[in-house]
């Protein structure tokens, strides 16, 4: 066997409580380039703090985490943030797409994609502009290069938020059910979207509903259950022939209701 | 009849001329110090620092409690006792910025508490810092939701001109006031005041709704 890659991301001992209600109760996890990883679990389970603890939109109050050069013990004396400089260096080389899609409204398509790489990277108009024109294309959505968001459909739009985390050239793509709020005959142009990306060797952190989604794409698959991993493995393994009872109700539950038409509390 | 309106319009009309021009350029001014005073009241209303949250309540409330021409008094006769002296216009265009600040910084509250918080969140996650997203993302989408309140606001800042005819500042009001002491035709000159105010107006309602349309047309 060849020796393990180092990873691109290690996550370790990760906390978060807000308030008195705990979140995170110790969250480890180590993901290689190019891996796929699968985050389900009820709602409530931690999954999408979870996510944003990588990218310090939620700053944990435990845990160590490392990403490129970037490495951060958030477990030092109280407060104690990254720097503005390291904020940007680690958001700009992680995407991140949501379940609402976020566009914005005063910007056309193009505009949308090209803000970040002008501003943030510095990259000229006109390169900038031609990087965007290949994404648009990829996606499917030239033609709307010049059209604002809100005369796009639901698909549209997350193709778009995708190609605009994407127009930063990140080294690792975290997805939180990004294809939750699509009307379902819109799910399937998103989902063959982020397929393709995994068949690139993208290295991708989602989590989703999508089950079957999950078994064709990931590497890997994290069942998250208050706050901690409770189980993790192949897809084959996890989502076939689940150990604890209470991955297999969760599973019993999502396939045979959608959970999507679920009204959170 | 006496007098032909024809033969008014020559004799008074520069006079009428040279102070809607400075009545333009009152509400000009205003309105930059409006837009100054009310965007930093909002964005201090949204601080992490209770002081600074503190201070944009305080002026707010004292503003909108107190008449504006209580205010104007304040910093025209006031502020000299503490050493502090100001030209007519001056005290006036920052009596008047002031003041319609306040209501500005209502209206900008309003208009970003309209904004979806995922529009931050898209913009934080790519790396943009708070300034970068406030200028490129947040406050250009609440300029077009706030307009036709902002428009509201400019007509009364720009009719709020008038109050400063009580400190000498020669707008349209003292203009045609000490024109009527002189002729006795206190209903020609209020009309006079009043349809050079409507001209005006109507202009700014114009403009308005020119960028209105000129927005429309992305959402
Ligand atoms: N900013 C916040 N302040 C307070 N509580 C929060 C905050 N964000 C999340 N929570 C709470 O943390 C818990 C976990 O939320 P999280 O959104 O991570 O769950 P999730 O697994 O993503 O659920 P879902 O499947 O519904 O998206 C929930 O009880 C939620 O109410
Ligand atoms: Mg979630």
């Amino acid at each position: 066997m060849s020796p393990a890659p180092a990873p691109l991301l290690r996550l370790n001992g990760i906390r978060k409580s807000f308030g008195t209600l705990e979140v995170l109760k110790g969250i480890s996890l180590d993901v290689v380039q190019g891996e796929v990883v699968s985050i389900i679990g009820a709602s409530g389970s931690g999954k999408s703090t979870f996510l944003r603890t990588i990218n310090a939109m939620e700053i944990p109050q435990q845990g160590t985490i490392d990403f490129g050069n970037f490495s951060f013990d958030w477990s030092g004396s109280a407060g104690r943030r990254p720097s503005a400089q390291q904020l940007q260096q680690l958001r700009t080389e992680i995407g991140m797409v949501f379940q609402s899609f976020n566009l914005w409204p005063h910007m056309t398509v193009l505009q949308n994609v090209i803000h970040a790489p002008v501003m943030l990277r510095g990259v000229k108009k006109p390169k900038a502009i031609s990087d965007a024109e290949t994404l648009l294309d990829r996606i499917g959505l030239l033609e709307k290069r010049d059209a604002y968001p809100a005369k796009l459909s639901g698909g549209q739009q997350q193709r778009v938020a995708i190609a605009r985390a994407l127009a930063m050239k990140p080294k690792l793509m975290l997805f939180d059910e990004v294809t939750s709020a699509l009307d379902p005959e819109l799910v399937h142009e998103v989902l063959t979207l982020m397929a393709s990306l995994a068949a690139e060797g993208m290295t991708m952190l989602l989590v989703t509903h999508e089950i079957a989604f999950a078994r064709d794409v990931s590497d890997r698959v994290l069942f998250f259950d208050q706050g901690v991993i409770a189980e993790q493995g192949h897809p084959d393994q996890v989502l076939r022939d689940p150990e604890s009872p209470r991955l297999r109700q969760f599973l019993h539950r999502i396939l045979h209701n959608d959970t999507r038409h679920e009204v959170s509390p | 009849m006496n007098h032909s309106y024809f033969n008014d319009v020559v004799v008074y009309g520069p006079g009428f001329m040279a102070a809607s021009w400075l009545v333009l350029w009152l509400t000009i001014s205003t309105i930059i110090v409006s837009w100054i005073c009310g965007l930093a009241a909002a964005l201090a209303q949204r601080s992490d620092w209770i002081a600074v949250r503190g201070v944009a309540e305080f002026y707010i409330w004292f503003i909108r409690g107190t008449p504006a021409l209580i205010q104007i008094f304040i910093i025209y006769f006031g502020l000299p006792q503490l050493g502090l002296r100001l030209s007519p216009f001056s005290a006036g265009v920052f009596a008047l910025g002031i003041n319609s600040g306040a209501y500005v910084a209502e209206i900008i509250r309003a208009g970003l508490s309209a904004i979806h918080k995922g529009q931050m969140e898209s913009s934080f996650a790519l790396g943009f810092s708070r300034a970068q997203t406030m200028r490129t993302i947040i406050l250009p989408q609440v300029l077009r939701i706030i307009l036709p309140a902002i428009t509201n606001e400019a007509i009364s800042a720009l009719k709020n001109t008038s109050l400063l005819s009580t400190i000498t500042v020669v707008e349209l009001t003292l203009y045609a006031q000490t024109l009527i002491s002189a002729t006795f035709r206190p209903f020609d000159f209020y009309i006079a005041v009043a349809l050079i105010y409507l001209a005006l107006t109507t202009m700014l309602t114009q403009l308005a709704n020119w960028l209105e349309r000129h927005y429309a047309r992305m959402s």
